[in-house]
C-alpha cells in the first residue's frame, strides 16, 4: 500500500516527476550508449589484427605504424625500400611475409597493394579469416579485390571496371588503366570491409606514366605495353611478418630496428594497441567523467525537484504523522519516491540505449565502420543501473531529511 | 492497562511552543471519560490545537504528565508514541485531513498500515471501508474515486470513516465541521455521532461554536481548564 501511495504521489505530480525521469533516462542512455561505444570500439580495435607476429615499415612512431598499416588511418611519412622489404623476406626466422603498399584511393576508400598471401595470412577476430563472398581473389594484374563496405556504398559487383585514383582524395585519376572488381570480401568489421585489394605489381602499373606525384606529360601507355613491362616495386609502405617460432619474436624486431642499410621500425601489434590505449585513455577517462557527471546533474536536478516539493507536501506529511507515521517513516517515503524516480529513470534509460542501438547501429557502421553489438545488458551495465538508483537514493536523503526535520517539527498540524 | 482508566488525563500540564514566549498553555486537570463525548469550546488562539496536540504526543508537555488510555505518554519513546497514536485515535482535522492523489479506500485504510492492533480488528479494510461510508452516507463508488475530487463535505466524511476504522477508543476531532456549510455540519455530525455511539468510542470535538453544545454529554470551556497565558511580556 505505501509503494502504491507512493506511485499515486508521484503520478499526482507527473508532469515535474516525468521531466525529472527523463532527465535520468537520457543520462542514463547517454553514459551507456557512451560506454558501448568506447568498449565497441576498443574491442573492434582489438579484433583487426591476430596471428602477425611484427609490422614492419619505415621508422616512425609505434602507434603511427600501427595505425596506418591496419587501420588505414594517416599516412606513412617513408616508404621501405623493395631491397629492405627482400632482405626481411630471406631470413630465416621469416616464416611469411606479406607486403603492403598504400597511397592511392578509390573514391572515399583506400588501394592496398599487396601479394595473394593477404588473404591467407591476415587473421582477424581471433584467428577468422577473409572470405570471398562473390568472385575469386585477383589473378590479373588488373583485377581488384573489395571489401564488403565498398561493395555496398558504391553498387559494386563483380565485374565492374573501376579506376583508381593516386593520392588520397586526389582528382587527378588514372584514367588509362581501368580495373576490374574481380571478386567482394565478406564483411568482417575490419578496415579491410573499407579497402580496395589489388596486386603489388597493379600499384606499380598505375604509377608507370607518373614521377613525383605528376603524370609525365604526353606520356600514356597503354594497358597492353604495361602488361610486358617488369613491374617490381620500389618499396613497399610496410609489412606483416609471421616468425617460425613466437621465441625468435624479439630478437627479429631488435634486429630489423637495429636494420643498418636503413631505418626501419618493428611493432608487435599487442604492445602497440596497449600503447594506443594508454593515448586514448585519457580520452576515455575524460569521456567517462563527462558522462558521468551528466547523471550527476540529472540526479542533483531530481532532489531539486524533491526539495521545491515540500513545502507543498507538508500537509501529506502532516496526515502521514497524525495517522501513526514516523518522521522516518516520512523520510523513508521521500526516499522510496526517489528511488522509484531513478529505478524508471534507469530502465527507460535502458530502453533509450537499446532503441538508440537498434537505430543507430547501421549508421554507425557505415560511418565509422563501428559494430555495436546488441546484446542483453552486461555485469557492468548493470551496476551502472544500480549504482545510479543507489545514488539517488543517497541524493534523496538531503531533502528527505529536511522534510524528516520538517515533520518532526509541524507534528500533525500544518498552519497553513 | 485496564478499561477503566480514563481514555484521556492531563495533570499539571504545562506547556510553550519552542521560542514562542507570548503564549503557554497551564492544564491543572483534564479528564476524559470512556464512551464520553466532550465538546471543547474556545475562541480562537486560545490553545486548542495545541491541547490536541499534547494528547496525540505530537508535542511533549514540559511539565506534568499526560495520560492516554492509562499510559504516561513520556514514558514512550518517540517512535512508541507514534505507534500508540495510531493505535488510540482516530484524528479529524479541519480541513485538508486527505491525501488527495490516493484513492478514497486507502485513505481510509491508511491508519491500520501503522496500527497493527487495530488492522487485527478489521478483517477485510476494503469491506470496512464501504461499510463506514455507507453509513456515513456517502455513495460506494467513491471508493476507488481520487480523494482530492471529492467535495469538502464528502472529505470530511471519508475523514470521519478513517478515524473510525478499526474502532480507536479515542476520535480527536478538531474543528471538523467548520468548513462545512449548516446543513451539512448537522449532517456529519449526526452521522459521527452515531458511529461513536455504537462502538462505544470517546469523542473529544474542539471547537468556537457553541451551538453544537446540547448534542454533546458534556462541554468544557477552554477558560475554566486551561490558563492560556497571552501576551506575557
Ligand atoms: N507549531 C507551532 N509553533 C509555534 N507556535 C504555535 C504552533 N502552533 C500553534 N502555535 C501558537 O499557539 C497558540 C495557540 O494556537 P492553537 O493551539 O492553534 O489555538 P486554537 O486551536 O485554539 O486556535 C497560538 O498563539 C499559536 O500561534
Ligand atoms: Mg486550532
Amino acid at each position: 500500500m505505501i509503494l502504491r501511495l507512493a506511485f499515486a504521489s508521484l503520478s499526482a505530480r507527473a508532469l515535474t516527476v516525468g521531466m525529472t525521469i527523463l532527465a535520468i533516462a537520457l543520462s542514463v542512455a547517454l553514459f551507456l550508449g557512451v560506454e558501448k561505444i568506447r568498449t565497441g570500439a576498443k574491442a573492434s580495435f582489438a579484433d583487426t589484427i591476430s596471428g602477425t607476429d611484427l609490422i614492419v615499415g619505415a621508422r616512425s612512431g609505434s602507434v603511427q605504424l600501427l595505425l596506418y598499416s591496419v587501420f588505414r588511418i594517416g599516412n606513412a611519412t617513408n616508404n621501405m625500400t623493395w631491397e629492405s622489404y627482400q632482405d626481411l623476406a630471406a631470413r630465416p626466422e621469416v616464416d611469411w611475409i606479406v607486403p603492403i603498399s598504400l597511397g592511392d584511393s578509390h573514391r572515399q576508400f583506400r588501394v592496398m597493394g599487396t601479394t595473394t598471401a593477404f588473404f591467407e595470412r591476415y587473421k582477424y577476430r581471433s584467428g577468422q579469416s577473409l572470405s570471398v563472398a562473390g568472385g575469386a581473389i585477383m589473378d590479373d594484374l588488373f583485377d581488384a579485390v573489395i571489401g564488403a563496405d565498398v561493395a555496398a556504398t558504391l553498387g559494386y559487383e563483380v565485374g565492374a571496371p573501376i579506376v583508381v585514383a593516386h593520392g588520397l582524395a586526389s582528382f587527378t585519376e588514372h584514367k588509362d588503366q581501368p580495373f576490374r572488381v574481380s571478386g567482394i570480401l565478406e564483411k568482417t568489421g575490419t578496415p579491410v570491409d573499407r579497402t580496395v585489394i589489388v596486386s603489388l605489381e597493379a600499384i606499380e602499373a598505375i604509377h608507370v606514366d607518373w614521377r613525383n606525384g605528376a603524370q609525365i606529360p604526353g606520356q600514356s601507355t597503354s594497358a597492353d605495353a604495361i602488361r610486358q613491362m617488369t613491374l617490381e616495386p620500389q618499396a613497399v609502405t610496410a609489412a606483416l611478418i609471421g616468425t617460425q617460432s613466437r621465441l625468435q619474436v624479439f630478437g627479429l624486431q631488435r634486429a630489423i630496428n637495429e636494420y643498418p642499410q636503413e631505418p626501419l621500425l618493428a611493432i608487435l601489434p599487442g604492445v602497440a594497441l596497449q600503447e594506443l590505449w594508454q593515448i586514448v585513455s585519457i580520452a576515455e577517462t575524460a569521456l567517462i567523467g563527462v558522462s558521468g557527471m551528466v547523471v550527476v546533474t540529472a540526479l542533483i536536478g531530481m532532489m531539486a525537484t524533491i526539495f521545491s516539493s515540500l513545502n507543498e507536501r507538508r500537509r501529506e506529511m502532516a496526515i502521514f504523522r497524525a495517522m501513526g507515521a514516523r518522521p522516518r517513516a516520512v523520510l523513508g517515503l521521500l526516499v522510496l519516491e526517489a528511488v522509484l524516480m531513478a529505478a524508471i529513470g534507469a530502465a527507460l534509460g535502458l530502453a533509450l540505449l537499446y532503441a538508440g542501438l537498434f537505430i543507430g547501429q547501421p549508421l554507425i557502421d557505415s560511418a565509422f565502420g563501428l559494430w555495436l553489438p546488441i546484446e542483453p545488458p552486461t555485469l557492468r551495465e548493470v551496476w551502472v543501473l544500480l549504482g545510479v538508483v543507489t545514488a539517488g537514493a543517497i541524493v534523496s536523503m538531503v531533502p528527505a531529511y529536511r522534510a524528516y526535520r520538517m515533520s518532526l517539527a509541524d507534528g500533525m498540524m500544518v498552519r497553513t | 492497562m485496564p478499561d477503566s482508566d480514563p481514555i484521556v488525563l492531563l495533570k499539571d500540564v504545562r506547556y510553550r511552543w519552542p521560542g514562542r514566549k507570548s503564549f503557554g498553555l497551564n492544564i491543572r486537570h483534564l479528564e476524559l471519560a470512556r464512551a464520553e463525548t466532550v465538546l471543547l469550546l474556545g475562541e480562537s488562539g486560545s490553545g486548542k490545537s495545541t491541547l490536541l496536540s499534547l494528547i496525540c504526543g505530537t508535542v511533549a508537555a514540559g511539565q506534568g504528565q499526560v495520560l492516554l488510555a492509562g499510559t504516561d505518554l513520556a514514558s514512550l519513546t518517540p517512535g512508541q508514541r507514534d505507534r500508540f497514536r495510531a493505535e488510540q485515535i482516530g484524528l479529524i482535522f479541519q480541513q485538508f485531513n486527505l491525501l488527495p492523489f490516493a484513492s478514497v479506500l486507502d485513505n481510509i485504510a491508511l491508519p491500520l498500515q501503522f496500527a497493527p492492533t487495530r488492522r487485527t480488528r478489521v478483517d477485510n479494510a476494503a469491506q470496512e471501508a464501504r461499510r463506514l461510508c455507507i453509513a456515513l452516507g456517502l455513495p460506494d463508488d467513491l471508493l476507488t474515486a481520487r480523494a482530492g475530487t471529492l467535495s469538502v463535505g464528502q472529505q470530511q466524511r471519508v475523514a470521519a470513516a478513517r478515524a473510525l476504522i478499526g474502532t480507536p477508543p479515542l476520535i480527536v476531532a478538531d474543528e471538523p465541521t467548520s468548513s462545512l456549510d449548516a446543513e451539512t455540519q448537522g449532517n456529519f455530525l449526526e452521522l459521527l455521532f452515531a458511529q461513536s455511539r455504537a462502538h462505544a468510542t470517546s469523542l473529544l470535538m474542539v471547537s468556537h461554536d457553541a451551538r453544537l453544545a446540547d448534542q454533546f454529554d458534556r462541554v468544557i470551556q477552554m477558560a475554566d481548564v486551561a490558563q492560556s497565558l497571552r501576551d506575557a511580556a
